[in-house]
């Protein structure tokens, strides 16, 4: 189906469900209960979601299958995200064009950015890319102010000359639309003490994503993928093998550009405002984490690594101490205040705390990431499934 | 005038004159050995062939085309393929994946576009690395993972792959070092049935005399950066000069 094997196809069409239902699925706790802070379901961090998981499927293409790592990614998703509202300021407010010229504005930015670093590879190259990246950061702040705002960042105003929308009314506000349909807009549907919230801008970001892993997926299997996978095993042999290592590592590169820029033009979309603080090195680091958490070089693992550290980032960020008292309330009251005084490094502002400790967790017994972690508890039941099975005869086909 | 053709091909580390005034030539379809004691510069001669180094002086005519300033992707792509002492194959991927990757570079030339195919549905392709595993021998393992593989496979895998591209000249350093007589004596049988069966130049540097000599039809003998003699296997065997290369100037050889 749509020229994917059985395994992918299934893959693809899990990852549609789940996307689809994810308002649901985010938020399993009723309103008002002691647990609806862990509820993820509300469109800001959902777009939040698809958006990084995209930025991240598109950086395992180049680190995942090439093996060489890129710090300079943000800067990418920064130049997309500027691209985007300069569409949005000159052109209109509906985000196709934001999109399409955000991919296009990224893809040459990293061609350019690409051909120089790839003259080395290694520590050689990520320092490359890390220096362009903040090169790009400092500019934005300083010299180029005239074109991202500076520190002030840029935003839609009512003023713009927006050629192609109709002149706003005084006071009102410019919307990022979809050919009418505006991406703030929500439908909220409340079942017993549930609420659930279906977001425009949620859902057009998820279908971009689907496509960007259906895309991702067609170049992992592809011959072009594997020549990718080859760079990573052994770049002799590949030179000595009539094969041209370098534009395969500045498509993979330039590719993997154009998803960060695809990312930052939809979080404009989403969210119409740009800083500079986007292309911060720390930025690059973050999808560097997404991918090994996740799984480095699997389909699924860097959308998984990008939920993880967005859920963690925005739920576990605003546990304060407060609320662990809640929690720990019916503990004796000193040993209550011992327990929170425990607890309190890890929440709050302290959640990059538990990220590294989950990280050092899984890069050390889960060398590949969250993805292994799941094939392991597969295994497990797998295992005890066909044990079951052989007493009446049944065979899976092999896949 | 001989398929490869190397003339006054000089080579300088530093103070190391690693290889003097070479002048080699093989004539087409035929075995030639380089052999040579350790530091003779058959190494760095074979790097020169492949553009992994650029010699000082001199030419490398390869089927009358100079291959001096190329990269060692497009000497490649003229048709000479390089097999290492240690067996360089793509250890993270199938086996049959690794066969299919010269199969590529065979059709498609040094840049493979086409990112939205199927690989597995390119049946050209497919069917052709099949074939070269059934001739290798090595159906049976298509889907291992290649770094698992015993080294002898993997050295077959690896001469599997270059034969994968038909090349006209087929480069060999060491092609047996490290192995076992067994593993040997294979490498021996399917490098003998390579020669029997194909249109190709073998252009082998080894150290094991039994390997040189079971294959070889012309050798020569390198020493200190200097072809000594090159000659017939029979005659190279009692020559003076390589005894003294190989064995020192006072010993007298059995």
């Amino acid at each position: 189906m749509f020229g994917l094997d059985k395994k992918d196809f299934r893959l693809l069409l899990l990852v549609t469900v789940l996307v689809a239902l994810a308002p649901f699925i985010l938020n399993p706790f009723p309103e008002g209960s002691g647990m609806a802070q862990f509820n993820a379901g509300y469109p800001d961090l959902m777009q939040r979601f698809v958006i990084f998981g995209i930025f991240a499927i598109g950086f395992n293409i180049l680190f995942g299958l090439t093996g060489y790592l890129s710090f300079g990614h943000a800067a990418f998703l920064g130049v997309g995200s500027y691209a985007a509202i300069w569409m949005m300021k000159l052109l209109t407010m509906n985000v196709v064009p934001a999109i399409i010229v955000s991919v296009i504005v990224a893809g040459v930015f990293s061609l350019a950015v690409g051909w120089i670093s790839l003259r080395r590879s290694g520590i050689y190259f990520s320092i490359l890319t890390l220096a362009f990246a903040q090169m790009s950061y400092s500019l934005a702040y300083s010299v180029l102010t005239p074109i991202t705002g500076g520190e002030t960042g840029l935003q839609p105003k009512v003023n713009d000359p927006r050629i192609l929308d109709g002149s706003l009314a005084d006071g009102a506000t410019p919307k990022a639309n979809l050919f009418g349909l505006e991406m703030g807009s929500s439908i909220e549907w409340s079942v017993g003490s549930w609420l659930f919230t279906f977001n425009a801008g949620y859902y057009v970001a998820a279908i971009v994503m689907l496509l960007a892993f259906y895309m991702s997926i067609r170049i992992f299997r592809s011959p072009f993928g594997m020549m990718l996978r080859a760079v990573k095993s052994n770049q002799q042999r590949l030179n000595y093998t009539g094969l041209n290592a370098k534009p395969y590592t500045l498509a993979a590169f330039v590719i993997s550009g154009m998803y960060a820029g695809l990312a930052g033009g939809l979080m404009v979309a989403m969210d119409t405002q740009v800083g500079a603080e986007r292309m911060f090195w720390t930025a690059s680091g973050e999808v560097v984490l997404m991918s090994i958490l996740g799984g480095v070089g699997t389909l699924i693992g860097p959308v998984l690594g990008a939920g993880a550290i967005k859920y963690m980032e925005n739920i576990l960020s605003k546990i304060n101490s407060d609320i662990l008292h809640t929690w720990f309330a019916f503990l004796p009251d000193g040993l209550e205040d011992f327990v929170v005084t425990l607890i309190y490094p890890f929440i709050g502002k302290g959640w990059h705390l538990t990220l590294g400790l989950i990280f050092m967790l899984v890069v050390i017994f889960l060398p590949g990431g969250l993805v292994e972690g799941g094939q392991r508890i597969a295994r497990l039941f797998g295992r005890k499934k066909k044990s079951t099975d052989t007493p009446d005869g049944k065979t899976t086909p092999a896949e | 005038m001989g398929i490869l053709e190397v003339k006054n091909v000089g080579k300088r580390f530093g103070g190391l004159q690693a290889l003097g005034d070479v002048n080699l030539s093989v004539a087409e379809n035929t075995v030639h050995a380089i052999i040579g004691p350790n530091g003779a510069g058959k190494s760095t001669l074979l790097n020169c062939l492949v553009g992994k180094l650029i010699p000082d002086t001199g030419s490398v005519m390869f089927d009358g085309q100079s291959v001096l300033g190329r990269k060692p992707y497009e000497i490649n792509q003229m048709g000479i393929s390089r097999v290492f002492q240690t067996p360089e194959i793509f250890g993270d991927l199938s086996v049959l994946e690794n066969m299919m990757i010269p199969c590529f570079a065979k059709r498609d030339g040094a840049f493979t576009p086409n990112a939205f195919i199927s690989m597995m549905k390119d049946r050209e392709i497919v069917e052709r690395a099949e074939e070269m595993l059934v001739e290798m021998d090595m159906a049976d393992a298509r889907n291992d993972n290649a770094a698992t593989m015993s080294r002898g496979n993997k050295r077959r895998l690896e001469i599997g792959m270059c034969l994968a591209q038909e090349p006209r000249l087929l480069l060999l350093d060491e092609p047996t070092a490290g192995m076992a007589r067994a593993d040997t004596n294979n490498t021996i049988d399917l490098l003998k049935q390579i020669k029997d069966e194909r249109d190709i130049t073998i252009s082998i540097i080894e150290h094991d005399m039994h390997v040189v000599f079971s294959l070889a039809e012309r050798i020569t003998v390198l020493a200190q950066g200097t072809p000594l003699v090159e000659d017939t296997p029979d005659n190279i065997k009692g020559h003076p000069k390589v005894r003294e290369a190989y064995l020192g100037e006072s010993q007298d050889a059995a």
